[in-house]
């Protein structure tokens, strides 16, 4: 192994290390798998390890730097869906690449990353889950006049899930609730006039809780062979699914 | 349909924000989400649904390629806001819904809908890299 200069003064440890990092976050920002394992490998192969191979499901990371080495083991918890995160891993992980930066650079900026917040507070997240639901009752061929309701709907079952996930930690029960609140809710405006067809506001209000792009990202993931992660994002997806129906289907079948 | 295009375009952009996209993105993904949904509404009236998707997908891909070039930013950004009108999230939640109420038939014809809906979003991304690499990978010989 010819010594680059980075690697004199940064160890294997540290190296490995990196690598972790940026797989980490790269994967709690819901990035597709391939692209973590990719910009894993990268890290290690302009870091001076051109050997490196690494797998990634959506709950755990495994990386090896070389075949007779000891393999690292990540364990992740929770994975959201966060753009900026991704691109800005994306970014420094090419910078690097391009020896545009130094390792303790890269490692500086991604900790920034790792523990920068949601750019957008959270009114900002509610409002807008608030017009997401409010359009797609439009999209769905739903009035003007279902799209009102819908509004609020939405919005107050993105509130809901955001509240009930931090007081149970069980994701099911959070999603199962917000979703028996936009029943109740549903059926409450129309009854008393505010909206029309109720199947038009439900299907409106759910959209920003429901797992469409997760459904589509384990579909592409079996496509380009990870079929461990295609399988347990397509369980995870059903499961929320199945959460948000149960919970609407409950308040149809007691009113 | 203008309603359409204007509505596709507010929940393309703000279904951004909850993924958290940088700010000066959301503009694009909302584009890209209207034009999506547009060449979908237009396909949409003559083919099958699956076709129409898929169609709209590549698109979608393509003008997400562009962007990522102009704007220097990943891909991903662009394409998963111009999909997200299109994926079956909505109908996901409709299939367990009718398991639930015991329609099981409803629940199984929509749950392969679904499973071929986003079987064809996901062959459109992959089809709509492709095509780019090849456009690439063009250029620089004709260069």
């Amino acid at each position: 192994m010819e010594s680059t200069g980075i690697i004199s003064n940064s160890s294997t440890h540290e190296i490995i290390d990196l690598c972790l990092l940026a797989g980490k976050i790269m994967l709690q920002s819901g990035a597709e798998t391939y692209r973590v394992e990719d910009t894993m490998i990268r890290i290690a192969d302009a870091l001076g390890f051109p050997n490196a191979h690494s797998y990634v499901t959506p709950t755990v990371i495994v990386f090896a730097t070389s075949r007779t080495e000891p393999a690292k083991l990540f364990r992740i918890a929770e994975r959201t869906t966060d753009l900026q995160k991704v691109s800005e891993v994306n970014d420094i992980s090419r910078r690097l690449c391009e020896r545009q930066i130094t390792a303790e650079e890269a490692r500086a900026r991604l900790g920034e990353v790792d523990n920068a917040a949601h750019a957008y507070p959270i009114w900002m997240q509610i409002v807008a889950a608030a017009l997401t639901g409010a359009s797609f009752t439009v999209m769905f061929k739903g009035s003007l006049w279902d799209a009102l309701p819908a509004l609020f709907v939405s919005g107050l079952g993105y509130a809901a899930v955001i509240y009930l996930h931090r007081l149970v930690q069980v994701k099911f029960f959070a999603e199962f609730g917000a979703a028996f609140l936009i029943g109740l809710s549903t059926f409450f405006s129309v009854k008393y006039g505010v909206g029309r067809e109720m199947d038009k506001i439900i299907i409106g209000s759910v959209m920003p809780l429901v797992p469409g792009l997760l459904i589509t990202n384990a579909v592409r993931d079996l496509m380009a062979g990870h079929l461990v992660s295609g399988l347990s994002k397509g369980a995870d997806a059903f499961l929320t699914a199945f959460a948000i129906g149960t919970g609407i289907g409950l308040v149809l079948s007691m009113l | 349909m203008i309603l359409q295009l204007i509505t596709s375009f507010i929940a393309a952009a703000t279904f951004c924000i909850l993924f958290n996209a940088p700010r000066r993105a959301l503009l694009q993904c909302g584009t890209s989400g209207m034009v999506g949904w547009l060449v979908y509404l237009l396909l949409d009236k003559q083919w099958d649904t699956v076709i129409a998707t898929f169609f709209a997908t590549v698109v979608v891909g393509v003008v997400s390629q562009i962007f990522a070039r102009s704007f220097k930013m990943p891909v991903i950004i662009f394409s998963v806001g111009g999909v997200i009108t299109m994926v079956p999230g909505g109908m996901a939640y409709d299939a367990m819904r009718k398991f639930v109420e015991k329609d099981y038939i409803d629940a199984v014809q929509i749950a392969t809908q679904v499973l071929m809906l986003s079987g064809a979003i996901a062959t459109g991304l992959v089809l709509s890299e492709v095509l780019g690499q090849m456009f690439r990978r063009k250029r620089k010989q004709g260069l």
